[in-house]
């Protein structure tokens, strides 16, 4: 069913992962170009999915279904929007593979970051060309677990555990919640194939339509986390404890959009509602206001990009949200143009960070003759974060400005909030690429020297794509950027991206904007210093955030589980046991007389007739002869003095007599071997509880109160009584004879052996026999242990031994025991022979 | 006749669970050695019961002339009767090392595994 064409498409999910099998194999052999060699895979897959840009945008979408469990598929999918993705996990996949190679180069884990790195990319690579949602959840819950795993790369440190902790909590939960709405979005569509579910109108139409909020809220639960919106953005530059290669590309390129891209997938299944059109915008805005105001805040230049990136993705929601042609188209150029000069901006910092000792923006300075590479990477990027003219950012600002000629009062606040956001961002970018490189020298922790090529590589070539996107946009939007936003909308878009230079079409309107964002963005800017002082003093009167809350819940978790742990595991071994009773009781009375008896009780209060507890009345007594009722006589009395017996001769004494009056009921019922076999082994018990009970004292009496008394005798009156039902019950049923019958025909013909119980032990159930002779050896060598463990052992450090040297006899009446199984075990083979 | 067996066997029951609950160790293990008898007790009657007639096949026959005893549940009990054996000689003197140890035979008192109030768990990552 799988064409040549639908099996590369699985590939290019699946050969990351072949990849990351062999990646330790590959660091072992080629050493520090481990990152050039293993460049290879992504950049293939980047070259066949380039090659497929035509053919996806303009002709059909390519599909590859492979049949997996019962009514699922492992169904792939790849159109504009896909493509889009794909192409930016496999090229800046590609330079973050080579840059991690000399980012770590030389570390003894590089063969295992390389591994999960690769790991991860198979992931998203599957992800973003699912069609099935199934297949989709699963690849989604893959990129969490590799991101945890990289988060937590540096795993003797404290705080790499913690951020890959809260990562993996936050991002798992929201995946939970993703299921749930997945599945019920499945049900609902009819289909678990999103392709199926586009061409599936009126969706939530009728009986569906109560569904339609909870799966909204469910899905945007997942959404929201995995791509760090508020309240759950936190996560997010607490991650950039993982190494700076990780920071680039899972944390600002490619994981952290996974969330805008399934809102994306989802808009013209889920979108177009008054739901989807407030609850996207508020939570995307906010994060852009906070995570660019909170950038301004710090001095480290990772956490500066992890809020922007924050930032970032809150634009993306928000536009998402907006739902038009113009959100829509400028939210697939910002997310390129983002992921190009963020994933190059990581990178460079990576570089200073490496080459430096340092990435505090305060520290460093007056860099750029000594790194120009870096340098000019830097200037390139920020020039693309600003959204200066001829970028790629610029036309997708102008898109973004766009929103507001609908003249809808949300739609003006949206583009408000937008250039807010856009304006501190840039302050950001410019900061990078100006504090380190520009000023006056000043002294590094390591003497600083332009990093080498797999360093500067990747950065280079993202910043021209950021700055040469632009310059060819109108053909960067007919094969990228407007297939992409077609799918997100699902309908059609005529292109209409123009060359600034194409003065026809220059709207004066928002190029005053953009020049408004960047005046405003220059301004601060410019008060960077005191911005970020007055920041701080704020931040130390509002110390309390969800982070803080993260820490609080996971340690409320652990009080929690100890206190359960507590309440049930208390350690008091009576209160286990009565547990266990209380259930005996209540499982052999319930089912049998439960229901009759209640049928009884409303039949006596409501007057009528009852018959249910006939069955209790008859025990058939006369049917017994009159040694019979002796003998049962005999273990009565037997159990009522192992119950009052105060002294431990009447305690062992009291025991013998029951169990010789069960060997009696054995020997008059024909079953001479039991009764043998239990006279043996009464004797011996009384014998050997005699030998150990002189040096045991018990006490004179019971030592439970009278409350206890009654709890326990109840509670064990009920469990007999109810042992005594369910045997009554048993009995009440025709026995199944076969087997029995089958011994008792073959025992001789077949096994040679008249004693038909001798025979079904040690031919029939041979193995059976040989088990139980294990058992009794074993509890041989066990009582040997315990008692040489005195002498030979360590104290086990607990209490006072109560009386030294007494080991002799004791291990003499272990001998003789062990013997004395041995002898009973032969019994059974004598009666064999003798028959 | 099954019926009467059946009620000694929930005799049994009580005895032995009223021994289980009652905290001495020398009880309990009183209360399990009776356990034990009852619950073999019980395999017994529910195998139904044949007065005298021992499961043997005569000399010179085949297969049993006359009605015999059901064998099966007569080999089940010979196994557990030794193996109860067993556990019941492995407790004692677990019984009796515990009390030499600990100095004690309440099992209230014997609370090294289960400490009364055990340690919080670590608050960290």
């Amino acid at each position: 069913m799988a064409s040549d064409q639908d099996f590369s498409l699985l590939l290019t999910a699946l050969a990351p992962f072949l990849a990351a099998f062999v990646a330790p194999l590959v660091v072992r052999f080629v050493g520090r170009y481990a990152g050039w060699v293993l460049g290879i895979v992504p950049a293939a897959i980047f070259i066949y999915l380039a090659g497929l840009t035509g053919f996806v945008s303009d002709v059909r979408p390519l599909a590859a279904a492979y049949p997996w469990a019962d009514g699922f598929e492992f169904s792939f999918y790849l159109d504009g929007l896909s493509l889009v993705f794909g192409l930016l996990i496999s090229g800046i996949g590609t330079f973050i593979v080579i840059y991690s190679g000399g980012y770590l180069a030389g570390h003894p884990h590089l063969g295992r970051f390389m591994s999960f790195i690769l790991m991860f990319m198979g992931s998203m690579m599957g992800l973003v060309m699912s069609d099935s949602v199934i297949t989709l959840f699963v690849f989604w819950e893959l990129t969490s677990i590799t991101s945890f795993l990289l988060i937590g790369f540096d795993h003797a440190r404290q705080a790499s555990r913690r951020a890959a902790m809260q990562a993996l909590v936050i991002t798992g939960g929201g995946g939970l919640a993703l299921l749930a709405g997945l599945i019920l979005l499945g049900y609902t569509a009819g289909s678990w194939n999103v392709s199926d579910m586009l061409n599936a109108p009126g969706l939530f139409e009728g009986d569906a339509a109560g569904l339609y909020l909870p799966i909204l809220l469910l899905v945007l639960a997942g959404a929201f986390t995995k791509s760090a919106q508020v309240p759950f953005h936190f996560w997010l530059p607490n991650a950039m404890e993982a190494p700076t290669p990780v920071s680039a590309y899972l944390h600002s390129a490619t994981m952290v959009k996974a969330g805008v891209y399934l809102l994306a997938r989802l808009h013209p299944v889920l979108g177009d509602t008054v739901e989807w059109n407030t609850i996207l915008p508020v939570f995307g805005g906010v994060t852009l206001l906070t995570g660019s105001i909170l950038a301004l805040r710090q001095t480290d230049m990772k956490q500066m990009l992890a809020y922007t990136t924050m930032g970032s993705l809150g634009m993306l929601v928000m536009l998402i949200g907006v739902g038009t042609e113009a959100a829509m188209l400028g939210a697939i150029l910002f997310l390129i143009a983002h992921s190009f000069y963020k994933g190059g901006l990581f990178m460079i910092v990576g570089t200073l960070d490496h080459e430096t000792g340092t990435r505090d923006i305060t520290r460093l300075s007056g860099l750029f003759s000594k790194m120009p590479v870096s340098g000019v990477s830097a200037i390139l990027a920020a020039v693309a974060m600003a959204g200066f003219l001829f970028t790629v950012g610029f036309y997708g600002k102008e898109e973004i400005y766009k929103i507001i000629t609908s003249g809808n009062p949300m739609d003006v606040l949206v583009v408000l909030v937008a250039i807010v956001g856009n304006a501190l961002m840039l302050v950001v970018g410019v900061a990078i690429a100006v504090k380190p490189f520009f000023g006056p020298a000043i002294e590094t922790p390591l003497s600083p020297h332009e990093g080498p090529p797999s360093l500067i590589v990747g950065s280079l070539i993202l910043g021209i794509l950021g700055i040469g996107g632009g310059l060819m946009v109108v053909e960067f939007g007919d094969y990228f950027a407007i297939p992409a936003a077609q799918a997100m909308l699902g309908e059609t878009i005529e292109g209409h991206l123009h060359s600034l230079l194409d003065f026809a079409y220059l709207n004066w309107a928002l190029l005053t904007l953009s020049a408004i964002t960047w005046g405003l963005g220059l301004f601060v800017f410019f008060f960077l210093d005191q911005t970020r002082a007055l920041l701080r003093r704020v931040a130390e009167v509002w110390r309390w955030g969800p982070d803080q809350g993260f820490d609080q819940a996971m340690f409320g978790l652990l009080r929690g589980s100890a206190r359960v742990t507590h309440f049930l595991h208390h350690g008091r071994l009576e209160l286990y046991l009565i547990l266990i009773f209380v259930l005996l009781a209540a499982a052999t009375i319930g089912p049998l007389y439960g229901p009759p008896i209640l049928a009884d009780l409303a039949a006596f209060f409501t007057g009528t007739e009852s018959q249910a507890l006939y069955p209790l009345m008859w025990f058939g007594l006369s049917e017994l002869t009159f040694y019979e009722w002796a003998i049962i006589l005999i273990a009565l009395l037997g159990l009522l003095a192992v119950v009052i017996g105060r002294t431990r001769l009447v305690a062992i004494v009291s025991l013998g007599i029951q169990g010789f009056a069960v060997a009696l009921i054995f020997m008059l019922f024909g079953a001479p071997d039991l009764s043998f076999t239990q006279f043996m082994v009464e004797t011996l018990s009384v014998v050997i509880l005699a030998l150990v009970m002189t040096r045991l004292h018990l006490d004179q009496r019971d030592s439970r109160v009278l409350e206890e008394v009654v709890r326990d005798g109840g509670i064990a009156v009920l469990a007999g009584l109810g042992m005594t039902m369910a045997i009554l019950s048993v009995l009440s049923h025709p026995l199944d004879l076969r087997l029995s019958e089958f011994f008792e025909q073959t025992s001789v013909a077949v096994a040679h052996g008249h004693n038909i119980v001798n025979v079904i032990l040690v031919d029939y159930r041979a193995l059976d026999t040989l088990g139980e002779i294990s058992v009794v050896m074993t509890a041989g060598i066990a009582i040997l242990a315990l008692i040489r463990i005195r002498t030979g052992g360590p104290k086990l450090g607990i209490g006072v031994p109560k009386k030294a040297g007494t080991g002799g006899s004791s291990r003499k009446s272990a001998s003789a025991r062990k013997s004395a199984s041995t002898r009973s075990k032969s019994r059974a083979k004598s009666g064999k022979a003798t028959a | 006749m099954e019926h009467a067996l059946a009620a000694l066997c929930g005799v049994f029951f009580t005895v032995s669970i009223y021994m289980l609950l009652s905290r001495s160790l020398i009880r309990m293990l009183l209360g399990i050695t009776i356990l034990g008898n009852g619950v073999n007790l019980m395999i017994f009657t529910v195998g139904r019961l044949t007065r005298e007639v021992p499961p043997i096949v005569p000399d010179g026959l085949v297969q049993p002339a006359t009605d015999i005893a059901n064998p099966l549940p007569q080999a089940l009990i010979l196994t557990a009767i030794v193996i109860g054996f067993a556990l019941f000689s492995f407790l004692l003197v677990l019984t009796y090392r515990a009390y030499e140890e600990l100095d004690a035979d309440n099992t209230d008192t014997m609370r090294l595994a289960e400490p009364e109030n055990p340690p919080s768990p670590p608050l960290s990552y």
